[in-house]
């Protein structure tokens, strides 16, 4: 089964010890420069993507300004399709549904169509708990499944292994849990997806029960959307007789109308591609074709909270395509474990302080720094979302959080950095130190900088001194 | 036209040279600017951190000292983002509504040198000689939370003697990022590491940027490999002439 984000470290030691491992770091080079010059192809073919990009933020903006109306009209929309609607504050009710549903039909076994929000519940750990099987038919998520390992990324959880590992991984694990790899398999992309398909096509053929997220919620006509690469998403939302999904409350838009704009915004950013080769929807329950059951399990886990968030709440509009982890030179060094949670690199940065809020865990405090601020998940987000600035603003929050006990060393010294440079004066009397600290820092040579860095030469003065002495004016 | 020179405090206490030739490279080109003493610091430091409480008075002193005058340089692609676009942030959360408008007044005016270069005094042949072979890199705040696009570069190509060489994947982060240097030091070396690998596979002998943090962590890496190029400013490149030269030889 796949393992647990829980009791990871803060950000900067997983990072440390990730980027000890070479083998990462090349697959994640790889697969980063090679998603990105796709990408960068196909977002400049669209000539009007800047006003795309402000229509999908708009749209986003709108929902979220009066999210319990759409939802309202969701709710209503998915129960005249024939949809059974529940709510979930969080991941343990979530959960709770899903294992309710799957016990009601005496499944001891589902299978499940890629999605986030499920690995954000921890759905597949609290199944097991209640002895349901839960088996992931996405390619990536399979192969981090039988690998017993963690997602690093959001489109592709197994970026970080190569074809060679993936093939061992296959031969070793695959026959534990159904349908063998071939003895002969080779790490040949053909031979592996052909081995997945074999173990996958019993588990769909044999399962009652599917579970799904949705990618969007067409409010007005109840209508859930999942688009993917593959078509085994496709396989669970129509063989099974019962169908649960699990959406975030984030996840509705008001029409149909809406989607043309996200369908030309989430491909290209996402995989690449100019259109995903799969697009699914299903609107309630339709007699003699596909599940005869559905459930709707609208998810809030603390969504409501970010919304309550004024610089926040933008994180809300992100429609999970990945791109600013792509672009990212942190995520690019460090991979998606070392984030510590489902949702990596820099919206996983923000949205993860954003869900639990400040001051009440130290990993989660560390992911707001996890970050340059350079601005390159900005420039690339298809929703404009600003995620420099709320990054700030959340370290605004962390920083806010911890005022009050004991003020650690960077406290202590940002209060008197703050003093000194809100004058010309005082910084003027600093800096005739500045030559001393530089040289003690060069001796004692622990500080952070110097592990891996030269410090500059200290001058023989400042610009200030050379100014009055010159110019005699100040 | 009054103009004030924002040194920003890094330039003042580890690199006054920047802003030597920064002021000489204005004067040669006729503005005659200033240099308000009381200035300090524009408060990135402690925005970036998040102690945004204490960059309130850091962010008053820089409107008191800055407003009276008609546009503020600064060589600092991040310290002229910062002004443009934390200032509102920390002014609007301190609750003092005269401070934020007063540096809602002041931010429009102040421009980071190669802006003020091309942008307001039109020039991009500012006389200079720089004889060598410099690549370029674009610091992540002067390009995207600016939008300076190439005119550094168009600065650089007037520059007689100069040849400019491709820096390789050149819009990506040095992994600086202030407090991130030291917060996620390996992190930050990681990324420096490739940076530095870009920068020789251009064969250049200098790399240029417009930010002396930037450069600082790049050069430490640089000299902690022993490369052999050096690090300059644009301003440090722009403020040479012929006469330099001769001088000098
Ligand atoms: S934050 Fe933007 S770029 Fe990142 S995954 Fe979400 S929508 Fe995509």
């Amino acid at each position: 089964m796949t393992g647990t984000f829980l009791g990871m470290p803060p950000f900067p030691e997983a990072a440390r010890r990730a980027l000890e491992d070479g083998t990462l770091r090349a697959n994640l080079d790889h697969a980063t420069s090679t998603i990105r010059a796709k990408r960068d192809a196909v977002v400049a073919e669209v000539e009007d993507w800047e006003e795309l990009r402000l229509a999908g933020a708009a749209i986003k903006d709108d929902v979220l300004l009066r999210l319990d109306e759409h939802l309202l009209t969701l709710e209503t929309s998915l129960r005249a399709a024939g949809a059974v609607v529940h709510w979930a504050r969080d991941a343990d009710e979530a959960c709770r549904v899903v294992a309710e549903v799957a016990k009601a039909h005496g499944a001891h076994e589902v299978v499940k169509v890629k999605s986030m929000a499920t690995q954000e519940i921890g759905l597949n750990e609290a199944l097991a708990a209640e002895g349901i099987d839960a088996w992931e038919t996405d390619l990536a998520e399979l192969i981090v499944q039988l690998g017993d390992d963690l997602p690093s990324h959001i489109l592709v959880p197994a970026i970080h292994r190569n074809r060679s590992e993936v093939r061992d991984l296959f031969r070793s694990a695959m026959g534990e849990s159904g349908v063998p790899a071939p003895d002969d398999l080779t790490d040949d992309p053909a031979r592996l997806a052909e081995a997945a398909r074999l173990h996958l096509r019993e588990k769909f053929l044999r399962a009652k029960v599917a579970v799904s997220g949705a990618n969007f919620a067409v409010a007005d006509t109840g209508t859930l959307v999942v688009v993917e690469s593959e078509g085994n998403g496709r396989m669970c939302l129509t063989l099974p007789e019962v169908l649960v999904s699990v959406v975030g409350v984030e996840k509705v838009v008001p029409s149909w109308q809406d989607l043309e704009v996200f369908f030309q915004l989430l491909p290209r950013s996402s995989t690449g591609e100019r259109m995903n080769p799969y697009t699914s929807t299903w609107t309630g329950i339709h007699t003699g074709d596909g599940p005869q059951e559905v459930h709707v399990v609208l998810l809030d886990n603390g969504r409501t909270r970010a919304l309550a968030d004024e610089v926040g709440r933008q994180a809300l509009r992100c429609i999970r395509c990945s791109a600013c982890l792509n672009v990212c030179p942190v995520y690019e060094r460090t991979g998606g474990h070392a984030y510590g949670s489902v949702y990596p690199g820099p919206i996983g940065a923000i949205l993860n302080p954003l869900l639990v809020g400040p001051g009440a865990d130290r990993q989660v405090d560390s992911l707001p720094y996890a970050s340059t601020l350079c601005g390159a998940c900005y420039e690339a987000c298809p929703v404009r979302i600003d995620i420099p600035s709320v990054l700030v603003d959340l370290r605004a929050q962390v920083v806010d959080a911890h005022r009050g006990g004991l003020p650690g060393p960077e406290a202590v010294a940002m209060k008197a950095a703050s003093r000194v440079l809100a004058s010309g004066r005082l910084l003027a009397l600093a800096e005739r130190l500045t030559t001393p600290v530089l040289r003690i820092a060069r001796y004692v040579g622990a500080s952070a900088w110097t592990r891996g860095r030269e410090l500059p030469a200290a001058p023989a003065e400042t610009f200030r001194t050379w100014w009055r002495r010159k110019e005699g004016t100040s | 036209m009054r103009v004030a020179l924002s040194v920003t405090c890094m330039n003042d206490a580890l690199f006054p040279e920047t802003g030597r030739n920064t002021a000489k490279l204005l004067r040669r080109l006729g503005v005659d600017v200033e240099f308000p003493a009381g200035q300090a610091c524009c408060a990135q430091p402690m925005v970036n951190t998040g102690y945004l409480a204490e960059a309130v008075p850091v962010l008053r002193n820089f409107v008191r000292t800055f407003e009276e005058y008609d546009a503020v340089v600064t060589p600092s692609g991040s310290c002229a983002g910062s002004v443009r676009h934390q200032h509102a942030i920390v002014a609007r959360r301190s609750g003092d509504a005269a401070l934020a408008h007063r540096s809602a007044e002041l931010a429009p005016r102040v421009y980071e040198l190669s802006e003020f270069l091309v942008d307001v005094l039109g020039v991009t042949d500012v006389g200079a000689t720089f004889p060598g072979t410099v690549t370029y890199h674009p610091t992540c705040h002067a390009l995207r939370m600016l939008g300076t696009a190439d005119r550094p570069v168009q600065l650089l190509r007037e520059v007689r003697g100069l040849r400019l060489v491709e820096l390789l994947e050149a819009t990506e982060c040095c992994g600086f990022g202030g407090t991130f240097a030291m917060k996620n030091a390996a992190t930050s070396v990681a990324i420096g590491e490739d940076k530095v690998r870009n920068v020789l596979a251009t064969g250049a002998q200098v790399l240029v940027a417009g930010d002396r943090s930037c450069l600082t962590h790049i050069g430490g890496l640089l000299s902690r490999a022993r490369a052999g190029v050096r690090v300059m400013h644009l301003a440090d490149v722009l403020a040479r002439t012929e006469a330099d030269l001769e001088a000098a030889s």
